[in-house]
């Protein structure tokens, strides 16, 4: 019998996500997928499952589910408090949940998006070859409400192999590498010095598209606007307001502002758990690693 | 390198990092983006993982592993002309009811009469250059720079999937009801964009595209 789990709150924000849809840019189609897709990973293989199983992605907690099954399930990301079948259970661990037990998804004590990955992965009817939800481009299955029912899949690896992946805690200012460019032409000499002169704040202004700071405003060198170019995750875009806009998974495929510079794929998924009111580094880093 | 242009060029396009995965071509117009695009399509450079054109440029995202920004731009600085047989797409006529809601105020911004807006829509030879905005959304360019006009000064909420729409040197079928700001002449019954068809997107880039005019 098909294992399901049913969704009983869904929180603030929980999405399905893998890890999305790559080379499909050209189309209008973003990569999308989980924002912090190495806690997606991680709790993929804590329960034995290929990487790229579709699980969940909670934005901020609040997320209570139900199995219908002996299923196990790990959570990962953000460290938040966890309830499974009543009692209390640590993150980055394989849990097990009897027929009938809960899960519960407390708020995040630091950072913003925790990842529940269940043995089998989330069987939601794929869209272009991916489970995610990408909020921008409007594909993949609906935000989750509260009534959902899940699909849990058949397709693993193999048994869970470890009871703990230990993981170092949340940093409480953040500092993510970029490398410049490529529009530094369209600031004066010294915007990006500002840049990694102080910390910026995250605003209120955060989902799954990027994350809107504020801070030392970039001051431009050149007026008007970009015609449409394509864009990255991690791109650090600017608009006329001089304050930058980073983008993460759900960005545009094209933007109109100049991007000062880019995030690394290394610091992406420290990105995605940025959360409102924090503040943020950013620091020069070499082109070739 | 602060405040100056980032990158190597080869007189005609300047190649910029843009991250640690890709660079960002340069190009003179939307021809150049498209020649270099059906060129690298058809022969990719070693490393390259995906192209994505836009207005004036070209990202190139290419595998670290494989090949370097350096590396790659001395392939890329190589394609000085630009192979345009690669670029001779198929066709897609579309069929268009032009009802739509903007067409007095395009006749009235441009000083032509509603006939004309629609001759000259319909008369256009188009090509599909880019996606962007949302999936299958493709610029087509083209248009008869007697129709070039800005988008509205306020977005609509909502466009309908299907409609043809004009702004600046583009014009567009939406491919799903969403916000826009583009300035409607008409809408198509024809589906540009389709998951669950083996190619979604009907307008990929390099894709030639007529306007017709529906018969009642």
């Amino acid at each position: 019998m098909t294992a399901k789990l049913e969704v009983l709150k869904p929180g603030p924000f929980t999405t399905v996500q893998d890890l999305g849809r790559p080379g499909l840019a050209a189309i209008g189609v973003g990569r999308s997928g989980a924002a912090d897709r190495g806690a997606l990973r991680l709790a993929n293989r804590l329960v034995g499952n290929p990487e790229g199983h579709a699980a969940l992605e909670s934005t901020l907690g609040g997320l209570a589910l139900r199995a219908s099954e002996t299923v196990t399930v790990a959570v990962t990301g953000a460290p938040c408090p966890i309830t499974a079948g009543g009692r209390a259970a640590g993150p980055n661990a394989p849990i097990v949940l009897r027929p009938g037990d809960g899960l519960e998804i407390g708020t995040p004590e630091r950072g913003l998006r925790c990842y529940v990955a269940v043995r089998g992965g989330l069987d939601v009817a794929p869209v272009l070859g991916a489970r995610a939800t990408d909020t921008l481009g409007k594909l993949g299955p609906p935000p989750l409400v509260a009534g959902t029912t899940l699909p849990v899949g058949q397709v693993t690896l193999g048994p869970p192999t470890v009871d703990l992946a230990p993981r170092p805690g949340l940093p409480a200012e953040p500092c993510l590498r970029i490398t410049p460019g490529p529009r530094l032409d369209w600031f004066t000499a010294d915007a990006l010095a500002t840049l990694v002169s102080r910390p910026y704040t995250v605003t209120s202004d955060v989902d799954r598209v990027g994350v809107r700071l504020t801070g030392p405003p970039l001051a431009r060198a050149r007026e008007g606007e970009l015609p449409p170019e394509a864009c990255v995750p991690g791109a650090l875009q600017v608009p006329p307001s001089g304050t930058p806009i980073l983008f993460l998974a759900d960005h545009p495929v094209t933007g109109g502002y100049p991007v000062i510079g880019v995030v690394g794929e290394e610091d992406l998924d420290l990105a995605a758990q940025l959360r409102p009111g924090i503040p943020v580094r950013f620091a020069l880093s070499r082109l070739t690693a | 390198m602060t405040g100056r242009a980032m990158g190597v060029h080869n007189g005609r396009w300047r190649v910029a990092p843009y991250g640690r995965r890709a660079v960002l071509v340069d190009l003179d117009g939307q021809e150049d983006v498209l020649g270099l695009h059906g060129a690298l399509d058809h022969e990719p450079p070693e490393g390259v993982v995906e192209l994505v054109p836009a207005a004036r440029t070209l990202l190139v995202r290419f595998d670290p592993e494989r090949t370097s920004h350096e590396r790659l731009a001395d392939d890329l600085l190589r394609h000085s002309t630009v192979d345009v047989s690669a670029r001779a797409g198929r066709e897609v006529v579309i069929e268009v009811r032009y009802d739509g809601e903007d067409l007095a105020e395009v006749a009235e911004c441009t000083g032509l009469s509603v006939a004309e807006v629609v001759t000259r829509h319909e008369q256009g030879g188009y090509v599909a250059a880019f996606c962007g905005f949302a999936p299958g959304f493709a610029y087509l360019t083209g248009l008869d720079p007697a129709l070039h006009v800005p988008r509205r000064a306020t977005p609509r909420t909502r466009v309908p999937a299907g409609a043809v729409a004009i702004a600046g040197e583009y014009t567009a079928v939406y491919p799903n009801s969403s916000p826009g700001g583009w300035r409607l002449l008409g809408h198509t019954g024809h589906p540009v964009w389709d998951v669950e068809r083996a190619r979604p997107n009907l307008l990929t880039p390099g894709t030639r595209v007529r306007f017709t005019r529906a018969r009642r």
